[in-house]
């Protein structure tokens, strides 16, 4: 019987974490999914927090991750307002368009 | 501790946070729409902030179940964060009036953002750490976009979002290995774990850790190869906000970074100077290389910010305290010459429309010959000459350099401020030798020629005052390492 342990959970985490970076810079569509690729490290992030918590049978690492996830929804909510801001001025969140700045 | 005297404690972030929500119902109550009154209080605010940091104890004092430190590294870096919130703000007045973003929530985002920066480099554990940095983000993320009726501000806004939150998370990401490895977030308590651990090498884990946070505190001080967002942000922002992104803010996390290095990874000295090193001498090159084709004065001004946050670094790559101490007395310097060329850039208004371009400032000497000589000395003093300010700066980091046996770096430095110079210069020599273009709109407003004249008298003077500077730097970095 497979035991899962600290390693699994800290794999899931870094599994995680990577696809939300390459979810950031791969992604060529659209800038909805870059803020959903922002808040999937964001929860890698704290699946390591709580397995690392659990594992050194320490409360911090919860309390850490309780303020990770405060923060994380009012950055989606700033995010999401600029984002607005952004389409009613260009019309468009493709992220091929957001280029008027080069150089 | 009582929590009477942990708030006394944090008194100067206390009362920062109170005002700004005061003045953000005031703001929302009043009649006007006008935000000069909510900027004036606002200013007031800070000035009284300093007072209390200025006035409060030397002495290293803990509050909140140790997640916040004063001493006097964090008064020393709150002053010039303070200083440098209040002269941004003042710049900001006739910019915002001229262009209708004359709004109460601008100064009121400014101060949320300063008590994020003064709670970042008071903090003492990697919870208020990352608290901090996020309070000062979200709102600097909006200001950015704040004058959401352009295309290019809302891009420089989304941009940094984008990029800002990326960086959180790979700074999370490292604190959450850290923590793992070294079983607390506390930082006395990880300096304390490593020092007992110094004989044996650590684990990975932790050296992929302290890489992680290395890299997001890189990208607030916008350091290569994490950079790239500075330019954009910095072009496209409205100039006032600019000006502001390039001072406060990079001071608070350069002090920020310095601290997280020297105080819970101080042990750790070996793994992460070479990192340090690297991101230094990057910075470095690409700050001096990359600015030389640029007709746009604010992207200019970007990647003169990122060659200035590389010769810092050299300080703290020194990992010395003399080192911290150059990267104190570089930080004093860089918060009056950059707040002056940007005070300069304010006043570049040509027919009411604010012009950017470098050529536009072509035979300045003939039109406006005291705010060509104001630009002419912060130019020749971010090129290094003596006996200007930015000379001290670059003199002290490379002696810390030289002295922590990093001689490579003070060399590279040292060239690569040579080619920094060949566009300081090339301003310079399109405001005193060539054919005069139409003259900028008069007067430029009250405010910024005041600080016009102030930043440059003290940008021309500063050998004058070097010695107490230098003393109250050495103070404050004795801290660093009283733990």
């Amino acid at each position: 019987m497979l035991q899962i342990g600290l390693s699994h959970y800290l794999s899931v985490a870094a599994i995680l974490f990577t696809i939300g970076i390459f979810g950031i810079f791969l992604n060529r569509k659209n800038v909805i999914v870059i803020l959903m690729s922002i808040e999937l490290m964001l929860l890698a992030v704290n699946i390591n927090l709580v397995a690392f918590s659990v594992h050194l049978q320490d409360l911090v690492g919860q309390v850490f991750a309780m303020f990770v996830l405060t923060v994380a929804a009012a950055e989606a909510a700033v995010g999401l307002a600029i984002l607005v801001v952004y389409f009613r001025n260009r019309g468009s969140i493709e992220v091929e368009d957001i280029n008027m700045m080069k150089g | 501790m009582t929590i009477g005297a942990d708030i006394g404690t944090a008194l100067p972030e206390v009362f920062i946070a109170v005002l700004a929500m005061v003045l953000l119902l005031v703001g929302a109550y009043q009649r006007t729409e006008s935000g000069r009154f909510i900027a004036w209080m606002s200013i007031l605010t800070i000035v009284l902030a300093g007072l209390l940091v200025v006035v409060s104890s030397d002495e290293r004092a803990v509050a909140f179940n140790d997640l916040f430190v004063v001493d006097g590294y964090t008064d020393f870096a709150k002053v010039l964060i303070l200083v440098g919130a209040a002269l941004a703000l003042l710049l900001s007045f006739t910019y915002n009036v001229n262009e209708r973003i004359d709004r109460f929530e601008y100064p009121v985002l400014i101060l949320f953002a300063v008590l994020g920066m003064m709670m970042m480099v008071s903090a003492n554990d990697l919870i208020s750490l990352y608290l901090g940095i996020e309070l000062q983000s979200l709102a600097l993320y909006i200001i950015a976009a704040f004058r959401r009726d352009t295309v290019r501000s809302s891009e420089a806004g989304l941009k940094y979002f984008v990029l800002g939150a990326l960086s959180s998370g790979i700074l999370l990401y490292g604190m959450s290995l850290v923590y793992g490895f070294a079983g607390t977030t506390n930082f006395d308590q990880l300096s304390q774990v490593f020092a007992a651990d110094a004989a044996e090498a650590p684990a990975v884990g932790l050296i992929v850790g302290i890489v992680f946070i290395a890299a997001g505190l890189a990208f607030k001080v916008s350091a290569v190869p994490f950079h790239m967002w500075t330019p954009d942000v910095y072009e496209g922002a409205p100039t006032p906000v600019t000006a502001f992104f390039a001072v406060a803010p990079k001071i608070a996390a350069m002090v920020l970074f310095v601290r997280v290095m020297f105080g819970p990874f101080g042990e750790l000295l070996d793994q992460w100077q070479q990192i340090i090193v690297f991101i230094s001498l990057a910075s470095m090159i690409l700050g001096a290389f990359a600015a030389i084709n640029q007709n746009n004065i604010k992207r200019l001004m970007a990647y003169s910010s990122i060659g200035n946050m590389g010769y810092a670094l050299v300080g703290l790559a020194a990992g010395t305290d003399f080192g911290a101490q150059a990267v104190l007395l570089y930080l004093t310097i860089y918060l009056f010459m950059n707040t002056g060329a940007f005070a300069c850039i304010l006043a570049m208004r040509r027919d009411g429309r604010m012009v950017e371009g470098i050529d536009e400032l072509a035979g300045l000497s003939k039109t406006n010959p005291r705010m060509a000589l104001a630009l002419g000395i912060f130019m020749f003093s971010m090129a290094g000459i003596p006996p200007l300010a930015g000379f001290f700066g670059k003199l002290y980091v490379f002696w810390a350099a030289i002295e922590a046996g990093l001689p490579v770096l003070a060399v590279i430095g040292l060239l690569t401020s040579v080619v920094a110079a060949f566009y300081y210069l090339r301003i310079v020599k399109l405001m005193y030798f060539d054919e005069p273009t139409d003259r900028f709109d008069r007067p430029v407003g009250g405010e910024i020629s005041a600080i016009l004249v102030g930043t440059s008298v003290v940008t021309f003077f500063f050998f004058v005052g070097l010695a107490p500077v230098l003393n109250s730097a050495e103070r404050a970095a004795a801290f660093l390492f009283a733990v």
